[in-house]
């Protein structure tokens, strides 16, 4: 007796809608088998994970929060995935938004600059990110450097950058010699929605990209032109598209997207530069692009739940005890299973008697 | 201790765990198997190795447990990849993410505790000798088994028949299972080694580096290795020679910031990483023209038709 993988001829459009469901429910499970290892009760610590977030208007508005930089990020990331390029720096090209951006709140800090400075921020956030995303992008179009190498290192370098600054030239004078900036300016500062929580209008920038994308993707040349080099290069190729030019536009779009949304964290639900702004978001925003089957309208989905994840995982820490990196397993675990379930979108599971036997039976 | 008798044995001792990790990366990469987990079967080796030496009080039975740790996600890795036929780039971003959160959960209850580092080798005379003694004669047992295991995976890729069919495996898996060779077995063993491997050079870190264990303290080691192997063009000696290459240049960032250059500490802690990136391009431009040494099979997924 052995499993086998037997190729569809059509894909599955069933199992496509099913298969994220599927893995979350194989999550779930896996989950519970961990919390009773753990010595917690699997049906509380499920109950503080998922439920108890979503009762409460001051958390729901927290798991906005969170999904606004992970909803972001992931829609740029899928199309670099969608086109087969392979960006995993997301996390170095939020960072170094979030530092360019913050130049601006910075040097203007006290001196009542006038509105002009958080749009400018803004453009200021998405130009350093997409100009570090260009540094992996370009090696890879000139070069041939391996992106998933080069992205990666970046990241560790956006973050010394980063600790440099806040511990050196832009440190708060009067901060205590904590490594932080000065508390930005209220006009360096992303307005909250509501007159109470801390949701902000980057929530609303991060809808307006999931639209965005989704016509990118389904109405336009680009969009069609994305698919097809990743699905079938030699097509494209044939086509005329050049592969190299959306190296460098995928690369570019996803690292805009991720420096937007590290000034909209740091001038938004942060007010500072400091350290460890991200809980790794970029590294993140790689799983809710694969849960949100790289569509942007999936991806939304994908990241409320990743943030539910988050949120919940506050939650388990204060209330249960149990340990923050469970949430990092679950997403972990979460990946794996999402993976593993699309394969069978392509795929067909086959228990056969013999493999030998097999092979003479169908040949 | 002449000065730079300590260097060369700081440098070897910073080598080592990129070495371990690189050498059966390069191993998994030869039979067309692209595993970027590296860095989450590292710090999992950690993890664990720490824990079984803190355990048992014995370095030899914590490096085991490094060993069974990378195994054990690598077999996951090879239950998705080989299995499941799931795009490798994305197992193996997976395989890292769980591993850190897996190592940081299993870990954490150490965090603080000490153990007694792995016991240097000592001969009578020869560790006595004058610079040499030390370098050749005086180090740890992952040290010595690091340098045999490069020698051994040198001889068994090029001087025995098995490495010649895993080469053929990765260099067209097609034409190997028309030949009848079994590839996806040959892929799981290649897999189970490089987790093997990449499990030992985590372990190394709390059980002879530092005696200590901190969550996330293999620091990028695992994606340097893998850095690494593409800058050995997959031949071992070069891996070697790159290994301890990274290994200057870490501990040359050291003693960079003890001498206070007046450089900002972050540029030097930068160093590696950037290098990685420089040593990156570097290789393949000079590669362009001469085409990609790569296996020719490297991360393609296999699905054999029956």
């Amino acid at each position: 007796m052995q499993l086998v993988l037997e190729k569809r001829v059509e894909r599955s459009t069933k199992i496509a809608i099913l298969s994220p469901l599927l893995a979350i429910a194989l999550t779930l499970v896996t989950m519970s088998i961990l919390f009773a290892i753990l010595g917690k009760n699997p049906v509380m610590a499920l109950y503080v994970y998922f439920v108890e977030p979503l009762t409460d208007s001051f958390t729901l508005m927290e798991i906005a929060v969170k999904a606004t930089p992970l909803v972001m990020i992931a829609v740029g990331l899928s199309l670099c995935y969608l086109a087969n390029v392979w960006n995993i720096g997301a996390e170095g090209q939020f960072i170094m938004g979030a530092v360019c951006g913050s130049y601006l709140a910075v040097v203007t800090n006290g001196t009542d600059p006038g509105p002009w400075v958080l749009p400018a921020m803004l453009v200021m956030g998405a130009a350093g990110g997409a100009l570090w995303a260009m540094i992996p992008a370009l090696c890879k179009v000139r070069y041939g450097a391996n992106e998933i190498l080069t992205s990666l290192m970046l990241v560790y370098v956006a973050d010394l950058i980063m600790d440099y600054l806040v511990r050196g030239p832009w440190r708060d004078p009067k901060g205590m010699n904590f490594p932080t900036t000065a508390s930005f300016d209220p006009v360096a500062t992303v307005p909250t929605l509501f007159e109470t929580g801390r949701i902000h209008w980057g929530a609303l920038a991060a809808l307006i990209v999931v639209a965005l994308a989704t016509v990118m993707l389904g109405r336009t040349i680009k969009g069609f032109e994305i698919r097809v080099v990743g699905a079938a290069p030699r097509a494209a190729r044939f086509a005329g598209f050049n592969s190299k030019k959306l190296v460098v536009f995928t690369f570019a779009v996803s690292g805009a997207l991720a420096g937007l949304a590290g000034i909209i964290e740091v001038a938004g639900p942060v007010g500072v530069l400091q350290p460890g702004i991200s809980p790794g978001y970029g590294f993140t925003a790689i799983i809710v692009a694969f849960l949100g089957r790289l569509n942007p309208v999936g991806i939304l989905i994908a990241g409320l739940f990743l943030a539910l994840t988050f949120i919940g995982g506050e939650g388990a820490q204060i209330s249960m005890k149990i340990p923050l990196d469970l949430t990092k397993v679950f997403q972990g675990i979460l990946l794996f299973y999402v993976l593993a379930c699309d394969s069978l979108i392509l795929y067909r599971i086959r228990l056969i008697a013999s493999p030998k036997k097999a092979a003479h039976g169908t040949a | 201790m002449g000065l730079l008798e300590a260097i060369i044995i700081s440098v070897i001792a910073a080598s080592t765990p990129l070495l371990l990790a690189a050498a059966g990366e390069l191993v998994v990469e030869r039979s067309g198997v692209l595993n970027l987990g590296t860095e989450g079967m590292m710090i999992m080796g950690a993890a664990c190795g720490f824990a079984g030496c803190w355990l048992t009080g014995s370095t030899f039975i914590g490096a085991l447990c490094g060993i069974a740790a990378g195994c054990a996600l690598s077999l996951v890795f090879a239950a998705l990849t080989l299995g499941l036929a799931v795009n490798q780039v994305a197992a193996g971003l997976a395989l890292t993410i769980l591993g850190v959160g897996l190592s940081g959960l299993i870990g954490a209850g150490f965090v603080g505790e000490k153990i007694t580092p792995a016991p240097h080798l000592y001969l009578p005379v020869l560790t006595g000798l004058p610079f040499i003694g030390k370098i050749l004669f005086g180090q740890d047992g992952f040290v010595y088994f690091s340098v045999a295991l490069v020698i051994g995976i040198w001889w068994f890729l090029y001087r025995t028949r098995a490495g010649l069919v895993l080469r053929a495996v990765g260099d067209s898996h097609t034409s190997a299972h028309a030949l009848g060779y079994p590839v996806l077995k040959i892929r799981l063993l290649a897999v189970l080694f490089g987790g093997g491997c990449a499990g030992l050079g985590g372990a190394f870190l709390p059980l002879a580096y530092t005696p200590f264990f901190i969550p996330g303290m293999t620091a990028g080691r695992g994606w340097i290795a893998l850095a690494l192997v593409v800058f050995s063009s997959w031949m071992p000696g070069r891996l070697a020679a790159g290994a301890y290459l990274f290994g200057a240049v870490t501990i040359m960032q050291l003693h960079a910031q003890a001498f206070g250059l007046g450089i900002p500490s972050q540029l030097m802690t930068a160093l590696p990483y950037l290098a990685t990136v420089i040593v990156l391009v570097l290789i393949s431009r000079a590669r362009g023209s001469a085409g990609s040494v790569a296996p020719a099979s490297l991360g393609i997924v296999f699905v054999p038709d029956r």
